[in-house]
């Protein structure tokens, strides 16, 4: 067992867990955020993804010691005062989903993809989402929610 | 996963020490191999020790006609790094391709290059650069360092501190990513140097390995023409659900072929 302490949607989170324990399993069975999602828990299909000190990760892939003292951002913490950050505002402008399970990761990955590239190529914005799928789009929209989303940040 | 006992490591001196007492006791870098090893139960380790926070660990710089690249380097920040950009652009490139970004983002050079995994990206870097290996113990040129599929140099306790690519004329590396993945189904990087050319593949065998018949026919002619007439030996190649022998060994062709134009700058 481990006491850790991370930020977690810049609230102080303290926990006593199992060395073995995954993030994605800490976030959402001890602090309750269950938007974060597990689908392959294979390290595969993204939609664990969340920001570890600004960078996306696949939470099911870190072992919740490891964020220790760690900035972890996870979809719950994106909208600011009650206004949707321009990744989530896109997505749902440009119906970018269908069953919505691969949504949280994806939205994740766009906000740190914007942050990075403020006006993303198409071949940016594919190289950028080459760790997330999503089985029922065909990502034609989520392409395109990911430009939206760039130009509504630049706004 | 079963059970195990994390402790991040404050010092080389203490992670070295760790290690050698135990034997059962792994290294852990970025994680991106030996977790989802861990979770599919394929590995049992009495205890992790994570030495990323060790900063002699990172850290890039160019010295004496080398790149050296510390070992907790993330494939990102190798990706991004104007240093890497300028003096060896062919490795900022690999590592922009290797995985997805979230892997990216938490992978370490230190750790592709000990996992040795034979579809690995930087292996056929270092191989192909001739670089060395630096360690807590030694430094282990790169021929000697991988010995076949998973399997290196490294001794229990020793861990890779630093790598040093000596600087090529011209390099590039091209890959044919499998598509779900993104590991090489056939990776080739070819290095131009004071010494001749240099060719090493991954993806295509039991481990990386150097193309010497390319190496000569490139040494005259830079790009795909002069393969025309190679044949890559199937002998040693893999033959899986997603390829067999004689169509890596067309990939690893045409492969080279396309980092050769590169080089050429074609």
């Amino acid at each position: 067992m481990s006491k850790i302490k991370m930020t977690v949607n810049g609230k102080t989170c303290t926990g006593d867990v199992e060395d073995r324990v995954l993030l994605a399993n800490f976030l959402r069975d001890e602090l309750k955020l269950t938007g974060t999602h597990v689908g392959c828990d294979t390290s595969q299909c993204g939609a664990c993804t969340v920001h570890v000190d600004g960078r996306a990760v696949k939470s099911c892939t870190m072992l919740a010691v490891q964020a220790d003292g760690a900035q972890v951002t996870t979809i719950e913490g994106l909208a600011k005062n009650g206004k949707l950050h321009p990744a989530q505002q896109a997505f749902t402008e440009c119906h970018a989903l269908q069953c919505g399970f691969c949504t949280p990761g994806m939205i994740m990955t766009t906000a740190a993809l914007i942050k990075d590239h403020p006006k993303p190529t198409d071949d940016e914005i594919v190289h950028g989402l080459e760790g997330n799928l999503c089985r029922c789009t065909g990502y034609l929209n989520i392409v395109k929610a990911v430009k939206r989303a760039a130009e509504l940040q630049g706004k | 996963m079963y059970a195990f006992q994390y402790r991040k490591a404050t010092s080389l001196k203490e992670a070295g020490e760790l290690l050698a007492k135990d034997e059962e006791a792994r290294p852990m870098s970025g994680g991106m191999t030996l977790i989802p090893t861990l979770k599919a139960r394929l590995a049992q380790p009495t205890q992790l020790i994570d030495i990323t926070g060790l900063a002699e660990l990172f850290g890039i710089e160019v010295r004496d006609g080398q790149l050296f690249i510390g070992a907790a380097t993330r494939h990102q920040q190798v990706a991004d790094s104007k240093v890497v950009r300028d003096a060896l652009p062919a490795l900022a490139d690999l590592a922009n391709n290797i995985g997805d970004p979230q892997v990216r983002n938490r992978g370490t050079l230190g750790g592709s290059v000990a996992n040795n995994d034979p579809a690995a990206d930087y292996p056929a870097a270092v191989l192909g650069l001739d670089a060395k290996i630096i360690t807590n113990k030694r430094e282990i040129a790169a021929t000697d360092f991988f010995q076949g599929m998973f399997a290196t140099a490294l001794e229990a306790g020793e861990l890779i501190m630093r790598i040093a690519f000596p600087l090529p004329k011209k390099a590039a590396y091209a890959k044919f990513p499998h598509p779900a993945s993104g590991y090489a189904m056939a990776g080739v990087f070819i290095a131009q140097t004071a010494d001749g050319v240099r060719v090493a593949v991954t993806g295509a065998g039991e481990g990386v390995f150097r193309w010497t018949d390319a190496e000569a026919a490139l040494g005259k002619q830079m790009d795909a023409a002069a393969l025309e007439n190679l044949t890559l030996s199937t002998d040693n190649l893999n033959e899986d659900i997603h390829g067999t022998r004689e169509y890596r060994a067309q990939l690893v062709k045409v492969m080279a072929g396309r980092a050769a134009a590169a080089v050429a700058g074609k």
